[in-house]
């Protein structure tokens, strides 16, 4: 039991990781300046290399495929990521505020986690959020900036609030072999994480002149975690696998 | 008649070490694994036994650069008379930039890349991003333009002194 429930961790951790990786690198070459579409190719690149490396463990330690065959040969619904991931970057102002709520519940992901008693998961827990600060550090920069910039600007960013929101509450969905985490002292849960990402997004959000929209219970996004994605997922996932299906005996990578 | 038992006295630490000096860090071709301290164990063989297992830790994790870097290693420590030569990647020890030795930092400044300021507590703060030397002019009166630069372990800043743009290798 204690293995299913850290396999279904690490699934969720990864492909949410490699989706929102895949959408960060849509910004390559069209950024609305040289330096953000640097920051979100390079932010693709380290959230793909956290992909793998969680896939990496669930190669060596629970017998798992190889990284490459549960990144590209998997079907859409054996997808364990968050809806929010899935949704296509739409315009800047709506992709700058997922990666600010996204990126401040993975850098207290990987806090908590650099706790754990599951030592493989601890130690890249320890490595990974030394990177994830960067990505925090460049979405709270704009956030305040946007946030407290033209009557535009502001109009947008409080608006993407608004419209992440509920898809964002999306990430904290739990898992039924959750407690089995929780007990063996793995990972202290969604609903720890939750508090802690709350407080801390509240008080930016807040600095930033924006206001914190509320919360109905009934709108938040669920379903990724167990399979149930939204229409936006199969059309990524044919995209980007794309080459490994027109060749499949001889790529390498 | 050739006795495989025969024996063939495994290299010193020594020589594996200073064969590790020839693997430079495609990215950065004037830094070896050893300065920037990405090795973090080297596994001598059993008596009679020829295998060399050496482990390395990534500086990011989607280092694109890893894999190359396993290969020339492997290839530089063959040479000393292994029968096989075993590189691990794992995270026991995690790389941070306070692991680079103060040779590597001389040579990064060199080389025109601003090396990581030292992190107090292995932490970064936003602080830590500023006072950061021109490897051109030695100015401090540089600014950090962005996080994120041609690698992931490269920022970008500008320096207002002689008003050039830099890079700076990351501290992280």
């Amino acid at each position: 039991m204690k293995n299913e429930a850290i396999k279904d961790l690490l699934f969720k951790m990864a492909d949410d990781a490699l989706i929102i990786g895949h959408r960060n690198s849509e910004w390559t070459g069209i950024g609305p300046m040289l330096e953000e579409d640097l920051a979100f190719s390079s932010m693709a690149q380290d959230k793909i290399g956290h992909a793998q490396a969680l896939y990496n463990i669930l190669h060596d330690t629970f017998g798992e495929a190889d990284a490459n065959t549960l990144a590209f040969k998997r079907e859409e619904k054996n997808f364990k990521c968050c809806q929010f991931v899935e949704q296509p970057i739409g315009e800047y102002d709506f992709s700058i505020v997922r990666q600010f709520l996204f990126d401040h519940a993975e850098l207290i992901r990987y806090d908590m986690l650099s706790q754990s008693s599951f030592l493989q998961l601890a130690q890249l827990a320890k490595k990974v959020k030394g990177e994830i600060k960067y990505h925090v550090m460049h979405a709270d920069t704009f956030v305040k900036q946007l946030g407290k910039g033209t009557e535009e600007s502001k109009a947008r960013m409080q608006s993407s609030l608004n419209y992440t929101w509920h898809f964002a509450l999306g990430i904290f969905e739990k898992s039924e072999l959750e407690n089995d985490l929780i007990f063996e002292n793995i990972f202290d849960g969604e609903e720890e994480l939750k508090n802690r990402w709350l407080e801390k997004v509240t008080s930016i959000i807040e600095a930033s002149g924006l206001k914190v929209p509320a919360t109905d219970e009934s709108k938040i996004v669920y379903g990724g975690r167990k399979g149930f994605h939204s229409e936006y997922l199969k059309p990524l996932l044919d995209e980007m696998c794309e080459v490994v299906r027109s060749d499949e005996v001889t790529a390498e990578w | 008649m050739v006795n495989n038992m025969s024996e063939v006295r495994s290299p010193k630490l020594e020589e594996i070490w200073s064969a590790l000096e020839n693997v430079k860090d495609p990215e950065i071709p004037v830094i070896s694994v050893d300065e920037m301290g990405m090795i973090t164990v080297i596994q001598l063989p059993a008596a009679g036994k020829h295998l060399l297992t050496i482990t390395m830790t990534p500086t990011f994790v989607g280092c694109p650069a890893i894999e190359v870097i396993k290969k020339s290693i492997r290839e530089e420590v063959m040479n000393l008379g292994f029968d096989e030569v075993i590189v691990k990647v794992d995270f026991e020890t995690q790389w941070t930039s306070n692991r680079m030795k103060p040779e590597a930092k001389l040579k990064l400044e060199k080389f025109g890349l601003a090396p990581p300021v030292v992190l107090s507590d292995n932490e970064l703060t936003l602080e830590q991003l500023n006072n950061v030397r021109c490897p051109h002019c030695h100015s401090t009166d540089t600014t950090l333009r962005s996080a994120f630069g041609s690698t992931l372990c490269r920022a970008i800043r500008f320096c207002f002194a002689c008003k050039q743009g830099f890079e700076q290798f990351k501290p992280v």
